[in-house]
């Protein structure tokens, strides 16, 4: 495999979880279970659509046919994202969405600290950019994953509940093919091993402090590398695309 | 022909007069958005930062620019995006911060870049922009735009923003 190709396939994996993630949390926009957290999802919304813009766009350059980061968020089909399995699943209760949120904000944090040093020059500002940001939304769900578990006899057992749903969506986050090894040996990659080390103990850290468990390792679905998904993502693009789809070409 | 009638330092002056749109109180260049200004024979070359990525002001600033220095007769404008440097609020000067207090944003605390990433919230102070009390506390991480937290002050008990420190 060519490093670019490798490099095409890379930034649409960051983008596509950025975007795929932003979009569920713009799914919360006005339904918020209290005005500030409604404006703090919107807010993370606003984040992560904007660190997915950053490697839309880049991916596009890298692959030279004139795709802007419109064409690849808005006229890719479902089999074309690179996205987490864990950050399409659905945003469910208040809870869930926390969960969620936490399992993928503490993978983020340490893909972008590593990231930082990539030999990429494009990829490591992207990384030193987005690092501040996903900082405050790793607080943000920690916090509430504490105040949710370490809180009422239902909320205990409802995160707990959440926890062990997406546990089985965390194995995906690590796995590697070609394109990691292709880039890895350049320098432009990281090896998502050493990343779920730190992650393991964020996320050890925080279930404790939170008086939850954490779930055994069992069955882990995978998809994301050969672009395989659950049938909420579907779901997800029907409606992020609509407008693109019904009105080709639109413009603000 | 541009640098035949004008100079880099005219140039920031004319960027100087420019708002920001979210808080017009201070300018873009004081915020620390525009990083270099350059002149060539043919164009004027501005080189600018986000402040968050996904922050929905910043084609208002590239507007704001191209619009501003076609009014002082400069024709041919191109914005360059960086993200390297990331911006940072340390780039805001003594005078932008007095400016934002006065407005009723408490200024990012210097110094305080947060680095933190689990329950070490914040600056360990935040003074309440129209009362100065310091018995403040955080509502919430997240504003009424992407660069604010919401704080509330427990003397005079109205709510304001911070401009968070990053």
């Amino acid at each position: 495999m060519e490093t670019k190709d490798a490099l095409i396939n890379y930034c649409l994996r960051l983008g596509d979880s950025s975007l795929i993630l932003g979009q569920r949390m713009a799914e919360w926009c006005s339904n918020g279970p209290i005005l500030e957290e409604d404006i703090a999802m919107t807010n993370l919304s606003l984040d992560l659509i904007g660190q997915a813009r950053t490697m839309l766009s880049y991916s596009g350059v890298v692959e030279g046919k004139g795709r802007s980061e419109d064409d690849l968020a808005y006229r890719r089909e479902e089999r074309e994202f690179y996205n987490t399995l864990l950050s399409e699943r659905p945003n469910g209760h208040f809870g869930d969405t926390v969960v969620r949120n936490f399992l993928h904000d503490a993978f983020f944090y340490y893909l972008y600290q590593a990231l930082k040093s990539s030999k990429d020059e494009m990829i490591a500002a992207h990384a030193a950019k987005s690092i501040k940001e996903v900082t405050y939304h790793l607080r943000h769900s920690s916090e509430w994953l504490v105040r949710l578990g370490d809180g009422t006899v239902e909320s205990h057992e409802k995160v707990q509940e959440s926890l062990n749903d997406l546990w089985e969506y965390t194995g995906d986050l690590f796995e590697m093919n070609e394109v990691d090894e292709v880039l890895i040996k350049e320098g432009i990659a990281v090896d998502l091993q050493k990343i779920k080390l730190e992650w393991d103990k964020t996320i050890n850290t925080v279930i404790e402090r939170s008086t939850l468990t954490r779930p055994e390792d069992a069955y882990m679905h995978s998809g994301r590398l050969d672009a395989m998904h659950s049938e909420y993502l579907g779901h997800l693009i029907a409606d992020m695309q609509f407008l693109q789809r019904a009105y080709p070409e639109a413009q603000w | 022909m541009v640098n035949e009638k004008h100079t880099e330092k005219q140039i920031w002056e004319f960027l100087s007069e420019i708002p920001d749109p979210e808080i017009p109180v201070i300018t873009i260049t004081e915020l620390g958005v525009v990083r270099k200004v350059e002149l060539s024979n043919e164009k004027v070359i501005i080189t600018i930062t986000p402040t968050y990525t996904g922050c929905p002001a910043m084609k208002l600033f590239e507007d704001e620019i191209i619009k501003t220095l076609h009014e002082k007769g400069i024709e041919t404008v191109e914005i360059n995006l960086v993200y390297s440097p990331a911006w940072t609020t340390a780039w805001m000067g003594d005078i932008a911060r007095e400016k934002l207090r006065k407005y009723g944003i408490a200024p990012p605390v210097k110094g305080s870049e947060d680095k933190g990433i689990l329950f070490e919230s914040g600056p360990k102070v935040v003074a309440c922009p129209r009362c100065k009390s310091e018995n403040t506390i955080l509502k919430s991480q997240f504003g009424s735009t992407a660069c604010k937290a919401l704080y509330q002050c427990e003397t005079c008990l109205e709510p304001f923003d911070y401009f968070k420190c990053i």
